[in-house]
């Protein structure tokens, strides 16, 4: 199976965010960065799948040049090669955008599966991934919680809402946005490590693939949330707080 | 530039979020001087038709085809996107469910158009709508504005649009059937019968009080002393959705859009940053209290008490402080 898994990536989850004086977006000088957390479960489906069916896993990404080492990363535990449409655009840009790139950074070349996280933990709009599948003419299924390889395609198991599930059968090829949770992602081992230094990373230039962005929607500005409810905050020490907190819930919530 | 919502309905049912995206299309509809008209796909509709021609909407425009009684991306695009383009409509106002989420992406490709998803607020600003939604798990919201030619699709939040002050129409709107063409070779997937994993033996959503856990107490070890403090309070024990992936807890104590929808008089949510879809699954709570290291953490927005802190400090002290209260 020739799987491409498309990945993110984004902030570090315990990043401190903070909003540039102009606000238009966040001081990312100041962070931290890792692979996206449902593109990384993404990316542990295609190595299961290749290790139970053989064939490569290709990991594809639209970002700027700081994006090669998630590829590593990736690549350090088990991705083939890597593909990495570079621009500082891709930091913002529109899932719209970032669909078109990764179409075109495939390059014609033919897949039977991409797999991809089913939403970007930093500007969450999940549609990369669908919009791909139809720039690509393929058909798609949304988080994904099993894939299973059967007679002229996959069996998947898609979560819906409340605790509900439903297979869906489909052809290859196709793509899949994965949930997390789907399995248990591994780690880079030192010997993974060392290979990934001489794996194949094409880097392609959006003017390369005669590609320009047009933007469907931009983020304007970017701000902390308004508070429209008052917390109120118990003060002091652990167990100070603590008493104040049983003496709120009790005489003023009258929950206890 | 008229407003078109597009409603959801399972098998005769509506989805109550579509409620809440009919309230934004009509907001929109308003602020634009627009007229706003309402749509519905499925097989069977007549009586949603009626429910629905009573709101004060322009028209109601039922997509009827055998092909579109089960839910399939490639049926419902088809279906909507032939709508869009016949009736011009610029703005397409959806619910974000999981079924939007799974179709609307590739509607708005098809239309060669933006998508603003999971929107929490709107305002005119100069004629042009700008849409307010979260970043960053709900850390940061962020104004965002379409550019290009319309269409233009939005889908809406749970809970961020009133349903409950929907008001009925003057007189019953006109339902329309547009001809829908839809042939089966054009559904490439197939979709096979719903399903629950096995009977859940936690009901959370019964529960008075809730203590729940989240990515903050750090691994399945410092499971002991929360379930020491859900003992003294007389609580279930709930977790946000990290939890349960990382195998810590069980997906049936998973609290949130994928997990239980809980309402109990006390949540008391610990480690827990308050991403929206574990926020959407508990904040019809009577009372609810957080924990949490990080002060700015959205949990705090729903909060009616908070302690900021090292929960692994407070939480024995709360234990303690319970036991010898009672």
């Amino acid at each position: 199976m020739k799987i491409v898994v498309c990945l993110k990536q984004v902030p570090a989850k315990d990043s401190l965010l903070r909003v540039e004086a102009a606000g238009g977006w966040v001081r990312d000088s100041e962070l931290s960065y890792e692979i996206n957390e449902p593109d990384a479960f993404a990316l542990e489906e295609g190595l299961r799948l290749k290790e139970k069916h053989g064939g490569e896993v290709v990991v594809a990404c639209a970002g700027p040049a700081r994006a090669a080492a998630a590829i590593r990363e990736a690549m350090a535990k088990g991705a083939d090669r890597g593909i990495l449409v570079e621009d500082d655009a891709f930091i913002r840009a529109d899932s719209f955008s970032t669909a078109r790139a990764l179409a075109a950074g495939l390059g014609g070349e033919a897949f039977d599966l991409i797999l991809t996280g089913l939403q970007s933990d930093d500007l969450g709009f999940a549609q990369t991934g669908v919009s791909l599948a139809h720039l690509l003419g393929l058909p798609h299924a949304t988080i994904i919680m099993q894939v299973e390889a059967q007679e002229g395609g996959l069996r998947v198991k898609r979560e819906l809402e409340a605790g509900w599930f439903q297979h869906v059968e489909m052809p290859l090829p196709a793509l899949l946005t994965i949930q997390s949770g789907i399995n248990k992602v591994r780690y880079a081992t030192l010997m993974g490590i060392k290979k990934a230094k001489t794996k194949e990373l094409k880097r392609l230039t959006l003017a390369e693939l005669g590609v320009t962005l047009a933007p469907r929607q931009t983020i304007r500005r970017v701000y902390v949330p308004q508070k429209t409810k008052r917390t109120e905050l118990m003060e002091g020490t652990p167990k100070e707080a603590a008493a104040k907190l049983v003496e709120k819930l009790k005489f003023e919530a009258r929950v206890l | 530039m008229s407003v078109l919502v597009v409603m959801e309905q399972q098998e005769g049912a509506w989805h109550k979020l579509s409620w809440e995206a009919l309230a934004a299309g009509l907001e929109l509809g308003r602020a634009l001087g627009e007229p706003v008209a309402a749509a519905v796909v499925g097989e069977a509709l007549d009586a949603l038709e009626t429910e629905l021609a009573a709101q004060a909407v322009e028209r109601v425009l039922s997509l009827r085809h055998p092909l579109l009684a089960a839910y399939t991306p490639d049926g419902y695009t088809t279906a909507l996107e032939a709508l869009i383009r016949e009736t011009k409509a610029a703005w397409v106002v959806l619910p974000h469910t999981y079924q939007v989420r799974d179709f609307a992406p590739k509607l708005a490709t098809a239309l060669d158009c933006g998508l603003i998803p999971d929107v929490i607020g709107l305002r005119v600003e100069g004629g042009a709508p700008v849409f307010v939604r979260q970043l960053f798990q709900g850390k940061l919201n962020a104004d965002v504005v379409f550019e290009g030619p319309p269409p233009y699709l939005v889908s809406v939040q749970a809970g961020a649009f009133r349903a409950d002050q929907l008001q009925p129409g003057a007189s019953p709107a006109p339902v329309e059937r547009p001809a829908v063409a839809l042939e089966s070779k054009q559904i490439r997937t197939r979709p096979l019968e719903r399903f629950q994993e096995a009977k859940r033996t936690v009901d959370l959503a019964s529960a008075a009080i809730i203590v729940s856990v989240g990515r903050g107490i750090k691994g399945p070890e410092n499971l002991p002393m929360m379930e020491e403090l859900a003992r003294a309070l007389g609580a279930e024990l709930g977790a946000s959705r990290p939890v349960c992936d990382s195998g810590w807890l069980p997906l049936e104590r998973q609290v949130g859009s994928s997990g239980q929808t809980v309402a109990p008089k006390l949540y008391l949510a610990i480690g827990i940053s308050g991403a929206i879809q574990h926020l959407v699954g508990m904040k019809g709570s009577r009372t609810v209290a957080a924990i949490n290291k990080d002060p700015t953490a959205p949990i705090f927005e729903v909060a009616d008490y908070g302690i900021v802190g090292d929960l692994f400090e407070i939480v024995p002290a709360l234990t303690a402080a319970l036991k010898s209260s009672s």
